[in-house]
């Protein structure tokens, strides 16, 4: 009855209705399949009385009323669909999703099991954690671990081969600066290593992260992501496993069954390396289902950490007493800069680069500037001991860190600041960041590599 | 004459588990049939009818299945289940009841009096 044209362009407006529909999250699939049906039986009664198929089409549309009603009326029956869940295997819409997020998860059981199985690796070989192989696990855990990441990774987004040799030359390159040296068990850079190999690995992580396109500002970006959800979801798990431990602790306790040494030997250390992995897995699989967290426990702390350093800062010229600078202090005030540094980076992450400067971006301009302030403060001090009293290598480390961190906060100041004033666009400010982060790759790679011997093995 | 929206929602179970009880059918037919049924006074929307047909899955009174009609469309069947069946029988009992309380209220017993002696349109 309708000419084919009449039938093309009815189609394209079902299809068009079809894209309405399924924006809305009460209403899935399955639901838009049988609202299409029913408004197509609605259109084919409306034609057959006589209408034209784009008059039906309107009609039908109108006597379905409007969308807001109808999702509003599925909310209610189906209220679970506003509370986006993670589904761990299938049951999604499309089969093709599904069977990806299959592999995913069997991948991610392998690569899991392979971290766990291979920590216990070296006992065969008389390395067990009862025998004196503190240093050794002290520096080496992180490359039990963070290969089968990579290698996860890496499997998910078909590394090229050229890629995947300059992953296993890099983890191998660890597994040199871990063991070659002749540190004794007890010496600063075994520290040193046991910090610093973990941050350098976890670069090389990020190659396999942004394996399709390593140049990419964007990429590099989804790498700050996903490193800060990563974060939140091996806290979570590692809460959960503590949770299972003390239960597992009293209840075999109460029967006279200790279970320290499986405990300690086997549930800890290989739960830690496997969460490693289930925890990067957990990141990939519910990218876009669930909202990130790390940007909005930025938004929460913005305030309350500008709040606590402006008040440092009146107290400190209040009181016109010097810092104390001991050691325990560089590292605090390292870690004070990464955790603005965090901040920073963790709300540039979730910021539209297009929005205009607000109220938060001022406020983030102060935490900067503030966290700048008293870091020269205490690098002042610093360099006065150092020239004193000379240097040794975590002093040496720290300084370097300082200094490093110092001069990405004082170039993203200047950057903000000119966003505040609407000199710069934002995405200045972002791509500093990210192009940034090969300089603490390399950092990292230095304290492995070079301090040692530069340190004479200290 | 439109019937309230609220005695609408009261009905709207037993009506559809008793179309159901009909036999298989697809939410259009249901509407067209609750059409036929009422003479057009009953005012049913999609959105009343499809969340209503999942809530009835989901409590087990009915089941679905999706057949394929003409060509790439899918239809999805609902068939009411013995539940339902058990369901719709204790619904009609109520309603039953209801219906001859009414009855007895406005026609008293044995009093033939026609419906129209109640003023039906309101205040003219």
């Amino acid at each position: 009855m309708t000419a084919p044209h009449g039938q093309d362009e009815m189609e394209a407006q079902f299809a068009q209705w079809r894209q309405y529909v399924q924006c809305r999250r009460e209403l899935q699939q399955s639901d838009a399949e049988e609202l299409e049906d029913h408004l197509r039986g609605s259109v084919d009664e409306l034609i057959a009385v006589g209408l034209r198929a784009d008059e039906a089409f309107l009609v039908a549309v109108k006597r379905m009323g409007s969308l807001d009603d109808l999702s509003r009326e599925f909310a209610r029956e189906h209220s679970e669909r506003l509370w986006k869940q993670l589904v761990l295997t299938g049951e999604t819409d499309s089969p093709v999703a599904a069977t990806r997020s299959r592999r995913d998860l069997v991948a991610m059981v392998l690569c899991g099991a392979g971290a766990a199985a291979s920590i216990k690796l070296p006992e065969l070989f008389g390395m067990g954690f009862e025998e004196d192989a503190d240093r050794f696990y002290a520096t080496n855990f992180s490359l039990f671990a963070l290969p089968w990441l990579a290698a996860f990774l890496a499997w998910r987004r078909r590394a090229r081969p050229a890629l995947i040799g300059v992953l296993l030359a890099l983890f191998a390159l660890g597994v040199v600066a871990a063991n070659v040296y002749p540190l004794a068990a007890d010496s600063q850079s075994v520290v040193l290593t046991a910090i610093h190999l973990p941050i350098a690995l976890w670069f090389v992580v990020g190659l396999a992260y942004v394996a399709d396109d390593l140049r990419s500002s964007r990429r590099r970006m989804d790498f700050i992501r996903f490193t800060g959800e990563w974060f939140v979801y091996f806290v979570l798990i590692a809460l959960g496993g503590g949770v299972l431990i003390a239960f597992m602790f009293g209840t075999f306790e109460a029967i006279g069954i200790s279970p320290d040494v499986f405990i300690s030997q086997w549930l800890l250390p290989c739960g830690f390396l496997a969460a490693v992995v289930v925890a990067g897995w957990l990141v990939e699989a519910k990218q876009g289902v669930v909202e990130n967290i790390a940007p909005v426990l930025t938004r929460l702390f913005t305030p309350l950490f500008t709040a606590v350093l402006l008040a440092f800062l009146v107290a400190f010229g209040w009181t016109s007493a010097g810092i104390d600078v001991e050691r325990e202090a560089l590292i605090l005030f390292n870690l004070l800069l990464v955790v603005v540094l965090g901040l920073l980076l963790y709300s540039i992450s979730a910021r539209d680069p297009l929005a205009p400067p607000g109220l938060f971006d001022k406020l983030q301009f102060a935490l900067v500037v503030s966290a700048l302030v008293i870091d020269v403060l205490v690098l002042l001090e610093i360099t006065g001991r150092i020239t004193e009293y000379g240097t040794t290598p975590n002093k040496a480390a720290a300084l370097g860190e300082n200094v490093i961190l110092l001069a990405n906060l004082a170039w993203s100041a200047w950057l903000v600041l000119g966003f505040v004033r609407r000199r710069t666009p934002f995405g200045a400010l972002e791509r500093w960041q990210t192009g940034y982060l090969p300089v603490y790759a390399a950092w990292a790679w230095i304290v492995v590599l070079v301090f040692p011997p530069l340190f004479s093995y200290l | 004459m439109r019937v309230a929206k609220d005695l609408v929602a009261a009905a709207a179970t037993p009506m559809v588990l008793g179309i159901l009880g009909e036999g298989e059918s697809y939410g259009y037919a249901i509407l067209r049939r609750i059409n036929e049924l009422s003479g057009g006074e009953l005012d049913w929307t999609e959105g009343l009818l499809y969340p209503l047909l999942h809530r009835l899955e989901r409590l087990g009174y009915a089941e679905s299945s999706w057949q394929s009609v003409s060509g790439e469309r899918r239809r999805k069947y609902y068939r009411i289940t013995n539940k339902g069946l058990a369901e719709l029988a204790e619904q009609r009992r109520q309603w039953d009841t209801v219906v001859d309380a009414l009855k007895e209220i406005w026609l008293g017993p044995g009093d033939f009096r026609p419906l129209t002696a109640i003023p039906l349109g309101g205040q003219a």
